[in-house]
């Protein structure tokens, strides 16, 4: 098996004295695709961005390789560009063009060659099917292509490990396909992602593994076999006869 | 209307004029800076700093350029910090112009997603790389109509220099109808040379800000 890249140990979040996260541990290994699904405000957006350091933790660590994130302490800039995250407003830089969102930080942050980043932005925004829009600016594009430019712009930073925080809440079906195709894409690769995300279909076809989180706990985890076709928990259970339609005619009359 | 005094003494009004232009300039790029830095502080709520920040806004908004010309201008030499009239309007127009332009750049600054800051973050940019390329060209662009109009105001509040008799536009017009009586020439001299300092500016400040308008990224 492949080596562990990324641990989530004993980590604690609270909010205003409520706690989000409550002792989670977490593994992802190279090359893996893990799928966290779960109710509204269970914490799984909260685990995503404790990994990178956007929220503040209470206690436990969040390590990646060598680098460290503990409450109140870690290199946020260096751990950072070594993970990518997809945000589900997509939060490009509206003042710049396509190729300058993407360029921006690989540019100044990893102080590359233009040229060269250029090239590499240019041949993944031809993988996308965006390479005509490379001078356009965020507002000319739709919501699926402004958020393909969202995970072209993570990608450059050649991050080990990608975040995908629900990136298709926002988007009418179509434009859900396109962005999910890209995420396939990138599973075939053997990119490491962590997606959260409710289209339980996609979670079937591009998770390694499941998570299934409530109340700030992993509740239950396997295989996507495992976790939809039999899960054991009543509470997993319970979730997933969401996303299930009755028939009218077997609808009990309430 | 007189023709003959308006040709002789246009001269001292394109002096005048000059004069208004060299100080309301300086004295604005000095406001910008003083404003810009205010804006940063309280965008960060510096601890100590934003307090500071937070009385001078209400300090210069609230007393007439007037009172504060009059106490750079005679205040100053007292704590034995000699100076000449220029400087002191310079600093009076800095003094005045900062809090308004803090305020316009506040106001652009707070128009930006708290989003946007995680987004540049999240790719490792450090607080400083976010201001400068993510934050500040958003905020600076979705304050220009507030920044135009503050550079018009300024530029019409110089004519309060004439107090700490420094020879500007209004002083030269005041002077002049004292000394030949002279009300109307004087006046539509001065309105002229007023007009075609300003005029200018608002045009070029509509040209502006249709190209930069935060909604024209891209238009």
């Amino acid at each position: 098996m492949e080596e562990t890249i990324l641990t989530v140990n004993h980590l604690k979040k609270e909010y205003e004295g409520k706690p989000i996260l409550n002792d989670l541990d977490l593994e992802v290994k190279k090359g893996e695709v893990v799928v966290i699904i779960g109710p509204s405000g269970c914490g799984k957006s909260t685990l995503l961005r404790c990994m990178n350091g956007l929220e503040q933790i209470q206690s436990g660590s969040v390590k990646l390789r060598e680098d460290t994130i503990e409450a109140g302490a870690g290199n946020l800039v260096r751990i950072r560009q070594k993970i990518g995250m997809v945000f589900q407003n997509y939060e490009l830089f509206p003042h710049l063009s396509v190729l300058n969102n993407i360029l921006l930080a690989p540019t100044k942050v990893q102080k590359r060659d233009k040229k060269d980043v250029k090239e590499e932005a240019l041949k993944l925004l031809d993988r996308v099917g965006l390479r005509d829009k490379a001078d356009s600016y965020p507002r000319q594009l739709s919501g699926g292509q402004k958020q393909r430019v969202a995970i072209v712009r993570a990608l450059c930073m050649n991050p080990e490990i990608l975040l995908f925080d629900e990136v298709t809440a926002a988007l009418d079906p179509e434009m859900v396909r396109e962005v999910l195709d890209v995420m396939l894409e990138l599973a075939k690769q053997k990119r490491t992602m962590v997606i959260v995300t409710h289209e339980m279909q996609f979670a079937q076809a591009v998770a390694d593994r499941v998570l299934f989180i409530d109340q700030g706990k992993i509740l239950e985890e396997g295989t996507p076999e495992e976790i939809f076709k039999h899960p054991k928990k009543e509470r997993t259970k319970q979730f997933l006869n969401i996303f299930q339609f009755k028939k009218v005619e077997e609808r009990k009359i309430s | 209307m007189n023709w003959e005094y308006i040709q002789k003494y246009l001269p001292m009004y394109e002096k005048a004029a000059l004069l208004t232009l060299k100080l309301g300039v300086i004295g604005i790029l000095c406001a910008i800076l003083i404003g810009l830095c205010c804006a940063v502080i309280l965008y960060y709520r510096v601890p100590v700093f934003k307090r500071i920040v937070a009385v001078y806004i209400e300090l210069s908004r609230n007393t007439p350029l007037l009172v504060q010309l009059f106490f750079i201008y005679y205040g100053l030499p007292k704590i034995g910090i000699a100076t000449s009239a220029e400087v002191c309007g310079i600093a009076g127009l800095a003094f005045l112009g900062g809090s308004y332009m803090a305020e316009s750049f506040r106001s652009g600054f707070e128009a930006i997603d708290k989003i946007q800051e995680e987004s540049a973050a999240s790719l490792g940019m450090n607080s400083h790389q976010i201001m400068r390329y993510v934050i500040l060209p958003q905020a600076v662009s979705v304050s220009v109509p507030g920044f135009l109009a503050n550079i018009i105001f300024l530029l019409k509040e110089t004519s309060v220099f004439s107090a700490i008799s420094l020879m500007d536009l209004m002083f030269t017009a005041k002077d002049l109808i004292g000394l030949y009586y002279k009300t109307t020439e004087s006046l539509v001299l001065l309105v002229f040379f007023y007009l075609i300092i300003l005029l200018p500016v608002s045009l070029l400040g509509m040209w502006v800000e249709r190209r930069v308008r935060y909604a024209g990224f891209g238009a």
